[in-house]
Parts: C-alpha cells; sequence; structure tokens
C-alpha cells in the first residue's frame, strides 16, 4: 500500500501525512470474519510496536484460535504455542532472551479455559512478558461455541438455549483474577466498540509494553471484542451488543498498575544462550 | 561389526581432558544433570515427579549457579512449553520428568518435532498405568518409540545401561537435537535415576552452530516463524515428507547398539538399560551351566538396531527380549528377526525387575524347546529321506504364516544347515 504524500508528490498543496500503516504490518488480505475486531488490535499492536521502536527484538507467540495466523499480519519473529500454552512459551523465550520484547497473543479459550493455569503461574512468577488478551466471548475458529467468558443466557453452537449458570457456570472475570497478584505489573481491560474506545485501548497496550520495556513484571491487557458470525449479529448490532450488555459483565479501565516495582524475576539474566559451558566440574 | 560404543561416545576427548579424569560416586539423575549442564544446557525445565526428583533438584542448585535459566514449571505442561520457547530462540534446552509426567509432554513433543525445534528430554521412567508406581520400570517404550504425540512423527530415543553411558550419551542426546532440528528422547528407569555408581567426570559439549531459523528478534532480516500448522493439504503433506525423509536420514545414520560375548553365541538375549545389565548377569551363570548366552543391546531404541539385529538372529539358535515390562521391545525385536529364530520373552512388571536367575530359567526354557524342535526336525528328516528311499514321493513343503511354532521349526531346521555348511 502507498500513501500519496506531499513528499512523495513533490507539490505544494498535495495531502499531508498525518498516518500512515505501520511497516510491521504486512501488506496482505485478512482471513478474518467481516467485521471481526481482530484486525483492529493487530493494527494497534502494530502501531505501539513501531512507536516503541520494538519489532526488531520482538518475539512473539501466536495461540491456537482465530488469531493462530497473527504473524502472517505482524512482521515479528513468531513462534506457534499449544492451545494454551502461550504464557509457558513466552516464559521459556524470556528466560533465555532477557534483551527480547516477549508478547502473547491470545483468545478467551485460550487464555481463560484450557491455558488458565498456564497464565495465572507466569503472572504469578512475574514474568517479564505481555499479554494480549482477545475476549469476545466465544470460540470463533471452531464454529461459535461457548467459551469461560461467554455472558449468561448468550446462545452459542454449544449452548443452544443460552448459557444456564445451573448447568454451565458463570462468566470467568480472569483479568480481575491476575491482577491480585503481586507478580502482575500491569492489567487493563479495553474495548474496541466505537474509535474513543480503540483509542483507549491502544494507551493500555502502550503502556503494558513500556512496562515491559523498564524491566517491570507480567503485563495484561484485556481487549473486549466481537465475533459477528459466532454471536448471529451484523457487525454493527455486535459492536451495540460489545457496548452494553459486555461491557455490564466485563467493566472498562485500569484493573492495577503496579508500574515496574512489580516484581520481574526474568528481568534479571546473566547467562547469553550459546556462551561456552563453563569448566565447572 | 563396529565398535558400536566408539559411534555412541564420537570422537574421544583430548588427552589433557583424560588426564584430569577422577571416579567419583554418584547418583543417576544427579550425574544425568550434570552432564547436561557440561554439555552446555542452557535452560532447564522441570516439575517434581519420583523417581526423577533429584535431577530437578540438581539443576535448581547448579544452574541458577552458573547464571543460566531454571524454572520449576505448575506442571509438566508448562515446562513442555517452556522448553519450546526457550529451543525456539535456538538455546540449548532440557526438560525431564518420570512416565505420568511425560505423558503429560506428549502435546509439546508433537508440536517440537512438527516444529523442528531441538531440545532433549529425559523419562525416568516408573510402573504404570496411570498413576501406578514409583518403582523402575520400561514400561514407556512403546510411548517413547512408537510417536508419544499426536502425528506422524518420531523422536530419537537413547536408552543408556549404566550412568557413565547415561553422561555420555546426553552430550551425543544434544548433538542428534541439533544436527537434525528435533526433540530426543533419553529413556533411563527409576534405577538409573536413583542408583550410585563410580563415573568418570568426563564430558562432553558439542561445539555450538548458529541457527538459521531460530527466533532471534527480526533485526536486519526477514521475520522467522516456527510453527508446525498448514492448513493446505498438499503444503502440509510436503511438510510431513520433508520430517519422514529426516527421519529416514536418522534411521540410515544414527543408529547404535551394544554387544558382549556373541563370538560364540547360540542364545542371545536383546534388551536394554537395566534389563540388560540384569541380562548380563545372566549370560554369565548361563555360561557356567553350559548356555552359550550373549548380549545383544540396543543403545537407541529408535532408530531400533534392526538390521544388526537380524545378521545376529541368522547365527542364534534363539533369542530372549528381557524387559521391566510386559514385552513392548520384543515386538521390534520380532519385526528385525522375521522369524529368522525363535523368540521368547522374559520380563516383570509393577516397578519388579527380574532376577539373573529368573533369566537363566527362562533361557533354559528357551533352550530346551529348541532342543526338543531341533530334535524333531532332525527325526522328520530322517523319516523323509527314509520315505524317499522306499519310492514314496516327499511331503509337500508346510508354509507357515506368523509366528507360530511352526514357522519356527522350519527356520531353525534351515538355519542348522546353514551352520554345518560353515558360514560362521
Amino acid at each position: 500500500m502507498t500513501l500519496r504524500t506531499s513528499e512523495s508528490t513533490g507539490r505544494a498543496g498535495a495531502p499531508r501525512l498525518i498516518y500512515r500503516k505501520p511497516d510491521v504490518l504486512a501488506d496482505r488480505s485478512t482471513h478474518y470474519c467481516p467485521g471481526c475486531g481482530h484486525g483492529i488490535i493487530h493494527r494497534l499492536l502494530a502501531e505501539v510496536l513501531t512507536e516503541l521502536d520494538l519489532p526488531a527484538h520482538t518475539i512473539a507467540v501466536a495461540p491456537v484460535g482465530c488469531a493462530v495466523f497473527a504473524y502472517d499480519y505482524l512482521n515479528v519473529d513468531f513462534v506457534e504455542a499449544p492451545h494454551g500454552r502461550a504464557p509457558a512459551v513466552a516464559t521459556g523465550i524470556r528466560r533465555v532472551r532477557p534483551e527480547a520484547f516477549v508478547l502473547t497473543y491470545q483468545g478467551d479459550g485460550d487464555l481463560a479455559a484450557i491455558g488458565t493455569a498456564e497464565i495465572v503461574h507466569a503472572a504469578a512468577r512475574g514474568e517479564r512478558i505481555t499479554a494480549i488478551f482477545v475476549n469476545n466471548g466465544i470460540y470463533g475458529m471452531t464454529g461459535g461455541q461457548m467459551a469461560p467468558t461467554t455472558l449468561l443466557g448468550q446462545r452459542t453452537t454449544s449452548s443452544p438455549n443460552g448459557r444456564d449458570a445451573a448447568l454451565m457456570g458463570y462468566p470467568i472475570q480472569i483479568t480481575e483474577m491476575l491482577a491480585q497478584l503481586p507478580g502482575v505489573a500491569y492489567a487493563a481491560r479495553g474495548s474496541i466498540a466505537d474509535a474513543s474506545l480503540i483509542g483507549k485501548l491502544k494507551a493500555m497496550i502502550k503502556r503494558a509494553c513500556l512496562i515491559q520495556v523498564e524491566g517491570g513484571g507480567f503485563s495484561l491487557v484485556e481487549a473486549l471484542s466481537n465475533c459477528p458470525v459466532g454471536w448471529g449479529m451484523t457487525a454493527q448490532e455486535s459492536l451495540e451488543h460489545l457496548k452494553g450488555p459486555v461491557v455490564d459483565a466485563y467493566p472498562l479501565g485500569v484493573i492495577v498498575d503496579r508500574g515496574v516495582g512489580a516484581a520481574a524475576p526474568g528481568a534479571v539474566r546473566a547467562h547469553a544462550p550459546g556462551a561456552p559451558a563453563g569448566p565447572e566440574a | 561389526m563396529t565398535d558400536p560404543l566408539e559411534s555412541a561416545t564420537g570422537p574421544r576427548p583430548p588427552q589433557a581432558e583424560t588426564d584430569r579424569r577422577s571416579r567419583v560416586l554418584m547418583k543417576g539423575n544427579e550425574a544425568i544433570a550434570e552432564a547436561a549442564i557440561q554439555a552446555g544446557c542452557d535452560a532447564y525445565f522441570g516439575y517434581p515427579i519420583t523417581p526423577q526428583a533429584e535431577l530437578l533438584e540438581w539443576m535448581a542448585r547448579r544452574m541458577p549457579e552458573l547464571g543460566r535459566a531454571f524454572v520449576q514449571a505448575e506442571s509438566e505442561l508448562g515446562a513442555i512449553n517452556m522448553a519450546l520457547g526457550a529451543a525456539a530462540t535456538g538455546a540449548r534446552v532440557l526438560v525431564s520428568s518420570s512416565s505420568p509426567g511425560i505423558s503429560l509432554m506428549a502435546e509439546g513433543m508433537s508440536y517440537m518435532a512438527g516444529s523442528g525445534t531441538p531440545m532433549v528430554l529425559v523419562n525416568v521412567m516408573r510402573a504404570g498405568p496411570g498413576l501406578g508406581g514409583i518403582g523402575p520400570s520400561q514400561s514407556d517404550y512403546f510411548q517413547a518409540t512408537k510417536g508419544h504425540g499426536h502425528g506422524d512423527y518420531r523422536v530419537p530415543v537413547l536408552a543408556p545401561a549404566s550412568i557413565g553411558e547415561a553422561m555420555e550419551l546426553m552430550a551425543t542426546a544434544f548433538e542428534l537435537a541439533e544436527r537434525y532440528r528435533t526433540p530426543v528422547m533419553v529413556l533411563v528407569d527409576g534405577i538409573l535415576g536413583q542408583a550410585m555408581e563410580p563415573v568418570e567426570l568426563r564430558f562432553r559439549c558439542p561445539e555450538r552452530r548458529a541457527f538459521d531459523w531460530a527466533l532471534t528478534g527480526a533485526a536486519g532480516r526477514p521475520a522467522r516463524i516456527i510453527k508446525s500448522i498448514d492448513l493446505v493439504p498438499e503444503v502440509l503433506e510436503k511438510r510431513n515428507a520433508a520430517l519422514q525423509r529426516k527421519y529416514a536420514e536418522i534411521s540410515r545414520r544414527e543408529v547404535r547398539w551394544a554387544t558382549e560375548c556373541l563370538e560364540d553365541a547360540e542364545y542371545v538375549l536383546v534388551a536394554y538399560g537395566t534389563a540388560a545389565r540384569v541380562a548380563r548377569s545372566a549370560i554369565e551363570k548361563a555360561r557356567a551351566r553350559g548356555i552359550k548366552a550373549g548380549l545383544f543391546r540396543p543403545i537407541t531404541l529408535w532408530p531400533f538396531p534392526s538390521r544388526e539385529l537380524a545378521r545376529v538372529a541368522r547365527h542364534a539358535h534363539a533369542i530372549l527380549a528381557v524387559e521391566l515390562s510386559s514385552g513392548q521391545m520384543v515386538e521390534d525385536v520380532r519385526l528385525a528377526v522375521e522369524g529368522r529364530c525363535p523368540v521368547g520373552f522374559h520380563g516383570r512388571m509393577g516397578g519388579l525387575v527380574p532376577t539373573p536367575d529368573e533369566v537363566v530359567g527362562a533361557l533354559k526354557a528357551l533352550h530346551g524347546k529348541v532342543e526338543r524342535t531341533r530334535e524333531r526336525d532332525r527325526e522328520q528328516q530322517q523319516k523323509r529321506q527314509a520315505e524317499r528311499r522306499n519310492g514314496q514321493s516327499p511331503h509337500p513343503h508346510a508354509v507357515v504364516d506368523g509366528p507360530a511354532e511352526g514357522a519356527h521349526r522350519v527356520e531353525a531346521g534351515a538355519q542348522a544347515g546353514t551352520r554345518e555348511g560353515g558360514e560362521r
């Protein structure tokens, strides 16, 4: 994609460059469904990484779920994790690559169901990693089944009569749970529901990334997102739904900001991999 | 036959190092851990489980001392995936567990095999199934050699029979892992993990290579991706074909085995790990009782030394597989032997170890059976010759399918002929 700018046209009075697509965002058509929020969140992440000059240092972990192909859109080093294990994979990277910027990008099934143990313990250890947690309340890729974050009463392909607390339990506010842990430097929840909220979400992602850069512990941003296809709504309806019942269940805002003072055992590392083994015996 | 131990251990250490050799008493788990450290292990991830806990504990003390990474994970799932992350950056990574924990690691192993991520995993086997018990066992042979997790993949499996050999094989394991971009398993049982033996403090650190696949941050180069997913079947098939080519190369180049007393052996014990130690004692006892026994010891369980064992089987009266299981490796033994001689089995389960006397008993039973069969063969041959002399046509040759006793009989007869022909 090429933007016509005053520099490129060289003519006075031509459009002035006020923004351009970050280079770290790949030029390719999306595999995400029409109206899906992943694209917005990818874009925000690309902007933040670029603004903080991080792409060349980033090692990112892709989840299992719709965002499994995140590496198709973000031109940074990526490793694919088994379903839910991204925080463990990120821990391994962090512990041998102290200089890297380490990122996970996970959905709600990945982070709040199958990967609960991994996210809780990465947070408890205060791992110096940043988790981008996309909560759309559904398993999108497998056909719209109930997720741990699915709202009470919400119909999905595996809760066809609506989520019934007596049978299926309650939605998990996992970001609030994680915020309890002293190793968590930053935990916040934003939304992609409108332009103003998107701006706020970007500020949260930037703060979370900065904390890692400055040596702080675990940081997490939950992005409330939509799934028009899985929810059985138009894109516009899904955004209205996001602003209504979804936000009622998952309030927006910064839940905890302990800054860089939070524990970060991954921050201090002396040994670089590849250094020859010492003569100890 | 080339010296298999030479091929197993690679180049000998330089003289200066040899001079510094000394023997100390070390526990298996600790010796394995230290050997990994000396082989340049950058990171260790584990979770407590008996009988491998000392390995984790050794690493907990030593790795931070050396400024290297140690994490006690929240589970074996956590440990293997931490290993995936660290290994994806090109670090030399060790993970260890025991049987139930290894089951949990199957998922990660499959991803690492699929994405070509090198890593060494030690399984200090205990008795199963389920929670089973904490006694030594070899009942994870199928799991280790037949794929472990989901998908079409293999993992090189190294099975030392002593603590000293385990130490040597740790360096070999890292070498294989990095050469072939694959997880490698070192398979020991609870005895090798828990026992103490005098060992030489002789270590080897495989040379470091630059990896053109490692994730280090995409500075000045295109971004790299380590993944196993490919939703286009044609592309995924190509990926799989490349994997299979790699496995074919490993099968061709990396088979390791050892033999003892095979020169004049008529009865061959096939055993690995602790079972091989028992077999070694049984051979002495059997020879004292007039049974010429020898040992064939696979060191790589995958790739299994099939061709080498087949050669041995051509000259053996019978083979007896000895395992700390219900009989798992014996299936690979039968596949290798292909009916060339009878194959017997002796094993104990539940954390028990066969005694040398038990093995000698099994050997004597096999010996008696083979002798009776050979006697019958001789009688039948004489009968046929007599019939031929009397002008009667001989019975059509019976073709027996499968490992029925008849098949053994035919083979045993044919073999006796070979031996009389002086091919040995």
